[in-house]
């Protein structure tokens, strides 16, 4: 059933460089970028580091930069692209090798975030918790999250910054949103997100949106109501222009001291 | 002291696998006090638990009043063709109404009915709506709650993209692993107190599967080499839907939640076949018959261009499909260019699930070998000849907390196990290098795509003795040339899957070998072993296992008589038959 054949050019290296290296690949219909990969691999070149698991775009293992653009290669038909197309590592993580990068980072602030916390009243009562459909589906749109990452590869603040250390990204502002929204969760993560995960550094250009395989709306559903959460707290306008007046009150005391 | 280079990690309870049953086994473990480590293949999160879309299968009565555990036993049994382990099966259906509300209370948000309870579906040979979910997605919810509660859970730790590839024992007991680092190739020496495996399954070696590329049978290859027993290894479920087309996506499963919400199942002429299979259940018939009935439409010539049958769930408001069933909505509009709210899916039965595996204890999960436990797809009993859909989500939270407890308690006040042999040690490195230094061996690729082949021919959905014995000639065969292959041209020790799949041959082999050994003494047709030579059922059959060992002269297989079931349990088959007769139609 081989119809054509493709150009399939695929950055190998690892930490110290590396270049594409071009692979003619046979095409069979309903092929996706993933499957090209694998044939590579068990063809051609049998040390092609990479990730993947379910084939079905449930698992978030085979992310990747196709055309340069973040994609998960399971779920990206062949017939998208002519004859050729270049396949690389996202570039916002460190290369172990190939196609497979250092995600570790993700999971040491997944480990930062405060766990689901329930009210002592709804721990400790033997009944059955109760909480309608239309309470629990706001939560559920963030629980979608598959944990690929490309919402953390697209992200300027990590990508072009490196602002690791100052930003959670997109997915942990989903997660946190998945967690404040649960109709069972008393915790408060507003300070949390005021410090340690720099909410301020979104700048909502919506490019997370535009990259997650499972359309959550991140910055209409997750970080822009987070946002509104925190002005609540932080920045209330009318204490704003509160110490605004304090400001101009001290600097008048200066002039006529 | 050893010659090979490694290093050396202590913990008191080492989980091999991070699915579902590794992870409820990981927290119930450090509950229970143990330091515990969890090893996993792939890294945190992505195991094939994800693909579990259905639901989770517990008599919490929330939809159907009538439920009970006494049901949801005689459903799980009479769904196994009554070979299943009578009390594993009565503990699961007891206890997994309280392991899903346990969920919810770690964080899990499953659908809701009206009245806010947790919301219940409808699904193949379960009685009464019984599968609480999550649109399709249960398998992710399950894993991600499972997840975030481990890494919060004080005492556990996790070694990501690390593959087991030997267990260790002193005195006859097991004392450790030895494992490889993907990334570089380091060998990592474990020492533990009580080891779980968690490991899943082996549908690997089939060609047309729904499993990932894991899923290779490490952990009943780990427990047969050192000694553990293994049963129901002729027991493997083909899913009756998985996608037949575009070629590339062959064997991804749609899930039965299609058909727990009205899906049928059409042949090319319209007719809807199940009727002539299994009137009172339909589509709704366990996963066996389905299986079987669609392989029979297809060849009696009435099957769709793709060789499968129609599934249609086009009657359904789109409103509703796209809510109830996003991710099948999207995998067919994205994959197959089919809008399931307008056009019929096409699909064919894919390889799914190990109802074989590890011979354990009912109450403990401990297998025959001291220190060893085992606990999800990698264990055995619980499914008998056929697992019911849901019951494989319900199974790895009840069996996982379960070996969780009893692998700590093993643990608790005593000191770790001296006496590994260093030899040992070195002999098992020394079979990990080997591929690495024949470079220009025969790529493991080729012989893995073999494998494939053999099982795919030979243990089909109705196999017979010739075939069987022709495929177990087959299997031996490349077992000796997976010892001299090499690792496809490259010698690197980074990131190399041409050498991690040297590997993974081993064990698919071992699971392969004990697949047909045990089939081939199965002499009659029961739930997912179908045998054209036997067609029929063999009554003297129903109290017998088929279980593996490991002897001097290589693999054998023995029947073994089960106890029989006390009264009160088979006093709930027995209503459970005389009210239903689903089997009368097959």
């Amino acid at each position: 059933m081989e119809i054509s054949t493709l150009d399939l050019k695929i950055w190998r290296g690892d930490a110290q460089g590396g270049q594409l290296v071009s692979y003619r690949v046979p095409v069979r219909e309903g092929m996706v970028v993933l499957d090209a990969v694998l044939w590579v691999q068990a063809n051609m070149a049998s040390d092609l580091a990479v990730r993947w698991n379910c084939k079905a775009a449930k698992c978030g293992s085979c992310s990747a930069e196709i055309q340069g653009f973040p994609r998960l290669m399971c779920k990206t038909p062949l017939t998208e692209y002519e004859d050729s197309l270049t396949v690389g590592p996202m570039k916002a993580f460190p290369i172990v090798k190939d196609l497979v990068t250092d995600i570790s980072w993700n999971y040491e602030v997944n480990k930062e975030i405060p766990p689901f916390t329930p009210s002592d009243n709804d721990l400790s009562s033997s009944e059955p918790w109760r909480m309608q459909q239309t309470d629990v589906e706001r939560a559920m749109e963030f629980r979608k999250c598959i944990e690929c990452f490309l919402c953390q590869d697209v992200c300027h603040v990590l990508r072009a910054h490196d602002m690791k250390s100052a930003f959670y990204g997109p997915r942990y502002m989903v997660r946190i949103a998945a967690l404040e929204m649960h109709p069972k969760d008393v915790l408060d993560r507003r300070p949390l997100l005021n410090g340690k995960a720099g909410i301020g550094y979104c700048n909502v250009t919506k490019c997370c949106t535009e990259v997650c395989p499972e359309h959550i709306k991140i910055t209409d559903n997750a970080i822009i109501p987070l946002k509104e959460r925190m002005d609540d707290v932080y920045f209330d306008p009318i204490r704003a222009v509160g110490r605004l007046f304090r400001k101009n009150r001290k600097s008048e005391s200066k002039e006529r001291s | 002291m050893s010659a090979a280079q490694y290093e050396t990690v202590e913990t008191d309870v080492l989980v091999l696998g991070a699915g579902g049953a590794g992870l409820r086994a990981a927290i119930a473990a450090a509950e229970g006090g143990a330091r515990v480590l969890i090893v996993c293949k792939s890294l945190l999160g992505k195991a094939h638990t994800v693909m579990a879309e259905g639901g989770v299968a517990a008599a919490m009565h929330n939809v159907a009043y009538q439920d009970s555990w006494e049901v949801h036993f005689a459903d799980t049994m009479k769904g196994g063709k009554l070979i299943n382990d009578w009390r594993m099966a009565e503990i699961h259906a007891r206890e997994s109404p309280e392991r899903v509300l346990e969920l919810e209370r770690w964080g899990a948000v499953f659908d809701r009915t009206w009245q806010g309870r947790i919301h219940q579906r409808p699904f193949g040979a379960h009685t009464y709506p019984r599968l609480a979910h999550i649109g399709d997605r249960t398998g992710l919810e399950l894993i991600r709650t499972l997840q975030d509660r481990a890494v919060h859970t004080s005492g556990v730790d996790v070694n990501m993209e690390v593959t087991a590839f030997r267990l260790l024992k002193a005195d006859g007991r097991i004392a450790g692993a030895l494992a490889y680092r993907r990334s570089d190739g380091s060998v990592i020496m474990y020492r533990c107190g009580a080891l779980i495996l968690a490991s899943g399954g082996a549908g690997r070696m089939y060609r047309v599967t729904s499993n990932s590329w894991e899923s290779t049978g490490d952990g009943t290859a780990l427990a047969y080499e050192a000694g553990a027993q293994l049963r129901d290894m002729e027991m493997v479920q083909f899913h009756p839907t998985g996608m037949v087309w575009p070629a590339g996506v062959r064997g991804i499963l749609v899930t039965e939640g299609v058909r727990g919400e009205g899906g049928v199942l059409r042949n090319k002429d319209g007719e809807r076949f199940m009727e002539r299979y299994d009137r009172d259940r339909m589509e709704l018939s366990s996963r066996d018959v389905v299986a079987r009935a669609i392989n029979s439409e297809v060849l009696a010539g009435r099957g769709t261009p793709h060789s499968g049958a129609f599934l249609d769930i086009t009657h359904r408001k789109p409103e509703y499909i796209k809510s109830k069933l996003p991710s099948m909505y999207e995998q067919f509009l994205k994959l197959a260019n089919v809008d399931i709210t307008k056009q019929p899916m096409e699909v064919a039965p894919t390889i799914h699930y190990a109802m074989g595996g590890v011979r354990v204890d009912a109450e403990t999960g401990a297998s025959t070998v001291p220190g060893l436990y085992a606990a999800g797809e990698v264990a055995s009993g619980l499914h008998g000849a056929n697992r019911l859909g849901g019951n494989s989500l319900s199974d790895l939270l009840v069996f996982g907390k379960r070996a969780g407890e009893a692998a700590a308690a093993a643990v608790r006040g005593k000191s770790q196990e001296a006496g590994i042999d260093p030899a040992d040690v070195d002999e098992a490195i020394a079979e990990l290098m080997g591929p690495i230094s024949r470079p220009t061996g025969e790529n493991p690729f080729a012989v893995q795509a073999e494998i494939q082949d053999v099982m795919s021919t030979h243990a089909p959905i109705v196999r017979d003795g010739p075939g069987l014995e022709a495929g177990l000639k087959k299997i031996l065969e490349l077992h000796a040339r997976a010892e001299k292959c090499g690792t496809g041209g490259s010698s690197t020790l980074a990131f190399n899957p041409g050498w991690h799949t040297a590997q993974d041959l081993h064990s698919m082999l071992v699971n392969a070998e004990a697949l047909l050994r045990s089939a081939l003494e199965r002499r009659e047709s029961r739930g997912a072993h179908a045998r054209s030579d036997f067609p029929d059922t063999a009554d003297e059959l129903t109290d017998v296992n088929y279980v593996v060992g490991k002897s001097a002269h290589g693999m054998q297989v023995r029947a073994e008589m089960r106890p029989p079931m006390p009264d009160y349990l088979a006093e709930a088959v027995h209503h459970s038959y005389a009210r239903y007769t689903p089997e009368a139609t097959e």
